[in-house]
Formats: structure tokens, sequence, C-alpha cells
């Protein structure tokens, strides 16, 4: 690093630079975060009238719960399948990005433009696409003999919310893997080429292993948003259901939180998530500490 | 090992630029050929037609009796060293030398004993398990030249594989590359833009200016004999000095021989330019009053600049040893008529 140091004398500039992050690091991820770990030792009656301290109670009941267990299948299928089609999709998007246009822009701005949109958001737009009755896509499927129905069909209903939360993560996907092929210097694929290797073996044995980092990288930041960012998806589509069909963790706690008024139970529930999430942050660093240098 | 033949190769990018225009010419097989030329005029270009890593916009190239224009690069067996290597990074040096053989389904232990072979030629066995990150910049070109030499192709093609090289490893290399293709009698084609690479490494000598062909020839009749003001200049360091002169002065110089009436250039080299005080100067040739404005002593040779007494411009003189003139001095430079060069205004050689 050739970054000119720059000194402050005392503390008073750093920290009143630091002040702002600090603030809002403070009221809106450590406050909650120590307000769930609170309300997980403790039981409330349903009228909210008197609070005890229960220990671990909560903790032994919700994860006995066979419908907490269930919960937590369907939200490592989702988070798997919604990761591998956003990668899938994502790469095979971003190659034919880089092979035909590299450096052109038109086409890689409008391919962002899903992140943008609330979660929230595109739950309504593919509701409406797949919607039963006045939806263009179930018109379309019922064309082909596929009578669509998310409401009623379970297994309908996770597939909405699957490509919902895949369509919103192809487009972050893409920018970081085009960055990843673009940088993969020319000649390298040339002298490729020249070695005697087709495009299939080429991608294979070439551009993968040296995307590799970029890959593992987004996994997790995939796996992390099925996690917890899908939330405005399920609740914009399907609701949680049919029946606890499409109910992911994270709406699962708004579910059992705010309208069964469990807030013990549900507040188990976000420390359970927090600590996957710290989880799969740690796995990352280590990874990533350990392997992106060539 | 085989023939390469280039027909009326002309290169025109998407943009619109022309960067090669109809060029022909044909290596025998086994012959090493130097493409040199200034930055820009096509050199790379012109090698990646032959790879196949640029279509061809017109004419044909030929690798012995086939011609290649719709062949893959994959397809047209040939090796190509890069300038930055191009050494796959998440790769082994071992993997880097036998992935080409191993794409060509070449059988295990054969693979084996060509690396391991090539290893030893370019002392780079001990190396073998080394990733390309944990090379020195020489290091790194001996594994892009091995890997080169392992598949044992028709051609070699080199683009500038020396110019990451700090000067004395690039003296060396360039004497291993010329032992390593004698040896292995492959025709090969070598991208420089550095003059003396290209007169010591070439059999035949191809020198481009703007996409077209200059001259092609063996080294020293390029030399000798350059076809042109820009080959006269290129070839030879320092370059060769070029001086206008009217139709009368370049008869009276060189004796014999036709003159255009508008006049000519008359060039000549630094090392045909010989110092002499006291001589009333020959009744023909060159001779040239100069005031020395520059001295450099090399060593074994010393470099004088001058500026003429009459006329414009600068000349340089070659004198051997150390005793070069001062700075300042009045010395005069003779050459014989028959190490003059003689172009036409236009630019292009006057025959004789
Ligand atoms: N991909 C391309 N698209 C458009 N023009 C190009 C492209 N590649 C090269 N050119 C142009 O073609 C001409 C020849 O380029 P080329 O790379 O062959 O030169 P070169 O002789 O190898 O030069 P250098 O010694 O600097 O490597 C140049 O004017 C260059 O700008
Ligand atoms: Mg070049």
């Amino acid at each position: 690093m050739q970054t000119k140091r720059v000194t402050f004398g005392g503390y008073g500039v750093p920290a009143l630079l630091v002040a702002p992050q600090l603030a809002v690091t403070l009221v809106f991820f450590i406050w909650p975060a120590s307000q769930a770990l609170y309300q997980s030792v403790l039981q409330q009656d349903p009228f909210g009238l008197k609070t005890e301290f229960v220990g671990l109670a909560n903790f032994r009941r919700v994860l006995a719960d066979p419908a907490y267990l269930d919960s937590f299948a369907i939200t490592a299928v989702f988070s798997l399948v919604v990761a591998a089609i956003a990668l899938g999709v994502a790469l095979l998007l971003a190659a034919m990005a880089d092979w035909v246009i590299r450096g052109a822009t038109a086409y890689t701005t409008l391919l962002i433009w899903p992140y943008a949109v609330a979660p929230a958001i595109a739950g309504v737009l593919w509701w409406f696409l797949f919607h039963p009755t006045i939806g263009i896509f179930a018109y379309v499927l019922s064309r082909f003999g596929i009578a669509w129905n998310h409401l009623l069909d379970a297994r309908q209903a996770f597939l909405l919310i699957v490509i919902a939360a895949a369509w919103k993560q192809v487009s972050y996907n893409f920018v970081f893997f085009l960055a990843g092929l673009q940088s993969i210097p020319r000649s390298l694929i040339e002298a490729a080429a020249i070695d005697g290797a087709g495009p299939v073996r080429r991608f294979r044995t070439i551009i993968l292993p040296l995307i590799g980092p970029t890959t593992f990288f987004l996994l997790v930041v995939n796996i992390v948003y099925a996690f917890f960012d899908t939330f405005g998806i399920v609740h914009a589509t399907t609701g949680g259901g049919p029946g606890t069909a499409t109910t992911i963790l994270v709406y699962k706690v708004f579910r059992d939180g705010f309208e069964a008024l469990d807030l013990g139970g549900s507040a188990v529930q976000s420390v359970v998530l927090m600590a996957v999430v710290v989880a799969l942050t740690l796995v990352q660093f280590r990874f990533i500490e350990r392997r992106v240098h060539y | 090992m085989v023939e390469v033949a280039l027909r009326n190769v002309t290169k025109v990018y998407p943009g619109g630029v022309t960067a090669v225009r109809d060029v022909s010419f044909t290596i025998p097989d086994g012959q090493f050929c130097v493409l040199v030329g200034p930055s820009g005029c096509g050199k790379s270009t012109l090698l990646r037609m032959v790879a196949g890593l640029e279509t061809i916009t017109g004419g044909e190239v030929a690798l012995g009796s086939e011609v290649v224009n719709a062949r893959e690069p994959a397809d047209r067996d040939i090796a190509m060293v890069f300038q930055n290597y191009a050494l796959y990074p998440h790769m082994s040096v071992y993997d880097n030398m036998a992935y080409g053989l191993r794409n060509r389904r070449v059988p295990k232990g054969e693979i084996d004993r060509r690396v391991r072979e090539a290893a030893k030629t370019l002392e780079i066995a001990a190396l073998l398990d080394r990733k390309p990150r944990a090379l020195s910049g020489g290091q790194r070109q001996r594994v892009a030249m091995g890997r080169a030499i392992v598949r044992q192709p028709k051609a070699f093609l080199f683009d500038e594989p020396l110019s990451n090289l700090d000067a004395k490893l690039r003296v060396s290399m360039r004497v291993e590359i010329r032992k390593l293709q004698r040896a292995f009698a492959t025709t090969s084609i070598y991208v420089t833009h550095d003059q003396l690479e290209a007169m010591t490494l070439a059999d035949l000598l191809v020198v481009m200016n703007a996409g077209q062909v200059e001259q092609i020839g063996a080294p020293l009749d390029v030399y000798e004999k350059p076809a042109s003001t820009f080959v006269a200049a290129f070839i030879g360091a320092p370059a060769m000095n070029l001086l206008a002169v009217t139709a009368a002065e370049a008869a009276s110089m060189a004796p014999g021989r036709a003159v255009p009436s508008e006049g000519a250039f008359i060039g000549v080299r630094p090392d045909d330019l010989k110092l002499d005080g006291s001589h009333p100067g020959p009744p023909a040739g060159l001779a040239l009053d100069l005031a020395v404005t520059a001295v450099e002593r090399v060593g074994p040779e010393s470099f004088v600049y001058g500026s003429p007494t009459v006329g414009r411009g600068e000349i340089i003189v070659r004198v051997p040893g150390t005793s070069a003139p001062a700075l300042g001095d009045r010395i005069r430079a003779l050459a014989a008529p028959d190490r003059l060069h003689l172009f036409s205004m236009a630019g292009w050689r006057l025959s004789a």
C-alpha cells in the first residue's frame, strides 16, 4: 500500500467521523439484536401483562417443534435452490456478455436493474405474473396444459418464491461474475485455445478455477440473501402458504411473533438466524483470507 | 515442421482500421522468420492471424499445403509464446506444460516423458511443482517456452517474448531461443521491434511499416541494401545518416549512378564514415565538415554526433576505441562512394 498516511491529533475528529456509523449500527443492529437475545429467555402472557424469566426453556421448546424443523428444512432447500439458480443463470449471462461485448455497458446496466427493485415489489411483480386468474404466465402455462395455482399447489408456490427470489439476485451475481470474467487476461484464454482446448473445456479448466473465489463469495452472499432478505417476496406472493409450504425461517419469525404473538419463541428463532449468519460470515472470512490470492 | 505461406493477407478491424494490407511471403520449412517494425505496424495482428486468434479479412494463410483460414487455433497445431507469458496461474509448472498434451489426449506416460525432457532442456526441472506466481520473470519465460516445445507443433509463434526481461537476460534468452529453434528445426515466426533481436535471430527478416511489408530478405542483405529510407533508418543502430542532396551533388558524390533530376537522399552508415582531419577528401564520395555536438563513449567504440558546417541535420560517426574528438572540435568525416546508399525523394532505393 502506497497510500499517504494522514494523522489526526487526539481522538476528537476520528470519533466525530465514525459516530454516525456507530449510531446507525447501535440503533438498527446492536439494540434489536440484544432485544432479541433478551426476549428469547423471557415468557410473556398473551395479554402482555406479565413477563417471567424462563432460561433456555424457549430454546428447548422451539428446537423440538416439528413445525420449526420443517421450516428449517424448507429454508435450507429454498436457499440452496435460489443460490444455485441465481448463480447459474448469472454466470451464463455473464459469460455471454463477456464473450459478445467486452466493455459495452448498456447491456450490463439493464441487467443490474432487478437488484434495485425492493423485495416486496419483486414479490408483487411475480405474484401478478403468476396470478392464477389474471397472471400472464399462468395463462400461458394453461395454454400448455399446465394448471398453475400456487394458492393451492405447495410445489408451485415454492417454485414461485424460488423464481422471484432468484430473479432478484441474478443481477447482483451477474455484475460480480462479469467483473471476475473480465479480470481474466485475454491471453490466457487464447493460450488455452492454442493449447487445443475447446470453449467448454476452456470454461471448465481455466475460467471456472480462476473465478472460484468469486463464486464462493457469491454462494455465501446468496445463501445469506435467501435466508434473510426474502421476507418481502414471501409476504407479497404466498404469505407462507399454502399451509406452511413456503414458510421460510424469516417468515416464521414474523408469523410466530406478530401473528401468534409468541414473542419468546420468535426471539429464539431470531437468535438462531443470527447465529447462522455469523457462522456463514466466519466461513467466508476464513476462506477469503486463505484462497483469494493466486 | 512445415512451410508457412501468407498470400495477399489483409486485416481490417471492425472499427475500419486496416492493420495489415496485402502481405505475401513464404517461410521455408524450418526457418526462423522475424517480423520487425515500429509499434502499431501490424506485426502482432499478422502473427495472430497465423495463430487463428484473429479472423483473416482477405487472402490466405497456409501451413504446409493446407489453407487454414477457417481453422480454429486448436486445430492448427501451432504453439505460441506470449509477451506476458500467459501461464495458467492456478496450475503448477508441470500442469502448465502438460495442459496442451492432455487436451490432445496424449498418453500419460508420454506426457510425463516430454514434460520432464523439456524441463531438463530449459533447466526448470526443479520448478515443476511451483505455481507461476512463485517464479521470476526469466523462469516464467522458460516455462512459456517449455509449454511450446513439449507440444512439438508444426510452427512456433513468438510475440515479443523477451520484452519483459532485463537487458542481460534478454541477451542470454535470445541466444537460447535460437539454439532451441535450430535443435528442433521448427518453422518459427518471431515478432519484435528490437532491431538487434531481429538481426541476430532471423534467417528471414521481414520489415513492416504501416501494415505493409517494406522489405524481405536475409538480415545482412537487408542491412547492406535497405530497400527504402524507412528500412535504412530502422535496421542498424545507430541509424543510417540520411542527407537530402541535389542531383548535381549526388552525381559528384556517387559518380556513374543515375540520379533523378529532383534530387535524392544520400545514406551512409555511421560505421562507413571515417574521421580524417588532414585529408583533403577523396575525388568522389562524401566529405562532411562537422562541429562535434556530443560524444557517447560506449567502450569498444564511441559515437560522435556532429552538425554539418554547411546544410542541416545531425550526423553520427562511429569511431573505434576511445580516441574520439572532444566536444566543439571541427572534424571531417569521409565515406567512399561504394559505401553510399542512394534513395529517391520518395524514399525508395535507387538501384546499384
Ligand atoms: N482489436 C483491435 N481492434 C481495432 N484495431 C486494432 C485492434 N488490435 C490492433 N488494432 C490496430 O491495428 C494496428 C496494428 O496493431 P498491432 O497490435 O498488430 O501492432 P504491433 O505491430 O504489434 O505493435 P506493437 O509493437 O506496439 O505491439 C494498430 O493501429 C492498432 O491500433
Ligand atoms: Mg504487438
